[in-house]
């Protein structure tokens, strides 16, 4: 473990990343008590600038707080990121483990049923999806988790595909250990390392994603999100820059956080990889 | 590629896309008896609020009251004669919706596709050739946070700087309104409008392609045959463009193929933002309307574009690389 944090360490833009995705979690689950009440209620004049009448970085054009929109906002992305990772993470890897496990016809066929999923229009697919089960956090979820297993499902069955025959396992195999029991305890935790490093780049896009669709206004109606901050500011943005500046900056640096961190964690995982990388940068 | 194979290989890879777009087809059929609510409302576009004469009229012609399997191949054939249905609040075929708003999305995402490659490529070799220098470092730094940034939102940024701030740039249509241009003025007008827009589309793909150049080319220089080219005295600029570059763009071909899907993708959001008359705005315009018909119209139709895409790139990479296996 203190292995791991040492080579994590080593990659500076790792640890930047990971203070500034700690930042964005603090704020998030402090946002009501930093911006009591609800983000919706209005605070003040419409169209006030940054830095006046209190409001930290302007209001809205109804008088909303653009910064008790982003901290409430937060919440909605980190959560959406996660909960659709993982969801994404459970369908690529029960069908990524299939194919690698048993190979042949069952191989064969989840790979065509994956290649179809890389072939169609992600975002297209997505926004389909949405629209017809109609705009709710659970339908956004849903169609990110669709659109986004695939890279998944070929990372785990590569793995497995050179796991299952290394000797760990067909000694467990001659033990009597059931298939499920084989994939489950000895052949995942073997390869974890590269799904961990995926899933923080897939929560990065997740978010990306999310946002897209709320700007699109596909996002849930009850919702504050950044995305739907700057698909309100777009039209005004002549009037006031600052209701499409801040929601995107805090996108930014969420989303390159996540991709920092996940270089680092690749780094601390894969040492021999990192040294190569080392070796030709 | 013998070229005696080369029928053979398009044939599979044929078949392989007219399974693909079969698939999507049954998809889109799925999606409509998946919805919640009556599929003929879905299909007419209107929840609820439909005239009941029009939508028993849908059902009819949907064969709605017969088994699922009947209504798919009414749906299939319908599809595959390019009858992909009406949309009841424009008042005309979706097909035609489409077909009106294709070249301004072929504009756009042909132009972004060419910024990004030719500036992602020369990129890519600079850092390349450059490693561990600041120049290499710099484009490292702008790949990251193109990688991190929304795409909806760089569009924005281009806005308020150069139309807002600058007024240098048109932010939004395809041509000035109101005005009659003729020959090279009308040229230069979209070229105009087309700027920002593409600029935006292309600034991601960029990013990629500037990485991607940069890993393959490092990678191909180390190899053999670079080093047998240099020993037998070729200049070294012809090296790195006819020994390393050729060979490192075979994964950028490949990329490109990969990345059509996105491409089509971030149209939607980038037409949307400058209010291009593509049909990443029609989805947009279908979206705010919940016009299901065209929104199914507009994934079956980019779909394809893909597959197409697809075909070429492979065709492309068999043409180029001899070693490509034609069995896949």
């Amino acid at each position: 473990m203190s292995d791991f944090w040492r080579r994590f360490r080593r990659n500076r833009g790792a640890v930047v990343g990971l203070v500034i995705l700690a930042l964005v979690i603090a704020v998030a689950a402090f946002a009501s008590l930093l911006f009591p009440g609800s983000p919706w209620d209005m605070a003040t004049a419409p169209f006030v600038p940054p830095g006046e009448e209190g409001m930290l970085l302007g209001s809205d054009s109804l008088g909303r707080d653009v910064a008790a929109g982003i901290a409430h906002g937060a919440r909605i992305s980190l959560m959406v990121g996660a909960v659709s990772t993982a969801a994404a993470l459970c369908i690529g890897v029960t069908l990524g483990a299939i194919a690698g496990y048993l190979g042949g016809v069952a191989d064969d066929a989840v790979m065509r049923f994956t290649e179809f999923f890389q072939t169609i229009p992600s975002f297209v697919f997505a926004i389909l999806l949405v629209a017809i089960f109609t705009p709710t956090i659970g339908s956004v979820v849903f169609a990110i988790a669709v659109v986004s297993w695939p890279p998944v499902a070929r990372v785990v069955r590569a793995e497995f595909l050179s796991l299952r025959s290394r000797e760990f396992v067909q000694a467990a195999e001659v033990l009597g250990k059931s298939r499920i029991a084989i994939v489950v305890t000895d052949i995942l935790p073997n390869a974890l390392s590269p799904i961990v490093v995926l899933s923080s780049l897939m929560v990065a896009s997740a978010i990306l994603l999310e946002s897209a669709l709320s700007f699109l206004g596909l996002g849930d109606p009850n919702l504050m999100t950044w995305g739907f901050l700057i698909g309100s500011g777009r039209s005004v943005i002549r009037l006031a820059w600052w209701m499409s500046v801040f929601p995107g900056l805090a996108i930014f640096l969420t989303v390159l956080a996540l991709n920092l961190v996940g270089e680092g964690l690749s780094d601390a995982l894969n040492p021999r990889l990192a040294r190569q990388r080392g070796g030709a940068a | 590629m013998d070229p005696s194979r080369l029928p053979g290989f398009l044939l599979r890879r044929g078949v392989k896309a007219a399974i693909v777009i079969l698939a999507i087809v049954v998809c889109n059929f799925l999606l409509i008896h998946a919805a919640p609510g009556d599929p003929a409302s879905v299909i007419a576009g209107q929840s609820g609020a439909a005239d009941e004469r029009f939508l028993a009229q849908l059902r009819r012609q949907f064969g709605l009251d017969q088994p699922l399997h009947v209504q798919l191949w009414i749906y299939l054939k319908g599809v595959l004669t390019l009858d992909l249905g009406f949309s009841h609040r424009q008042q005309l075929p979706v097909w035609t919706l489409i077909r009106e708003r294709l070249p301004a999305t072929l504009l756009l995402t042909g132009a972004a596709f060419a910024f990004a490659v030719a500036a992602g490529v020369t990129l890519g070799t600079l850092a390349a050739r450059r490693v561990g220098t600041w120049a290499d470092s710099i484009i490292t730094v702008i790949a990251l946070t193109f990688y991190a940034t929304p795409l909806f939102w760089v569009g924005l940024m281009l806005v308020l700087f150069f139309s807002v701030w600058l007024e240098w740039l048109p932010s939004f249509g395809m041509a000035t309104v109101g005005v009659e241009l003729h020959g090279i003025d009308a040229v230069l007008d979209v070229a105009k409008h087309l700027l920002l827009p593409a600029l935006t589309l292309g600034l991601f793909y960029l990013a990629v392609y500037a990485r991607l150049t940069r890993a393959t080319m490092l990678e191909v220089a180390d190899q053999d045959f670079v080093k047998t080219a240099r020993a037998k005295g070729v200049p070294e600029g012809q090296v790195v463009r006819r020994h390393i570059l050729r060979n490192a763009l075979l994964p950028v071909i490949t990329f490109a193929g990969i990345q059509a899907g996105q491409l089509i993708g971030g149209s939607i959001l980038v037409e949307t933002v400058f209010a291009w008359p593509g049909i990443g705005r029609l989805a947009f315009d279908a979206l705010l309307a919940r016009d299901y018909a065209v929104l199914l119209g507009v994934f079956f139709c980019t779909s394809v574009m893909v597959v197409g895409f697809n075909l070429v790139t492979d065709l492309l990479y068999a043409v180029v690389d001899p070693r490509v296996e034609v069995e896949g």
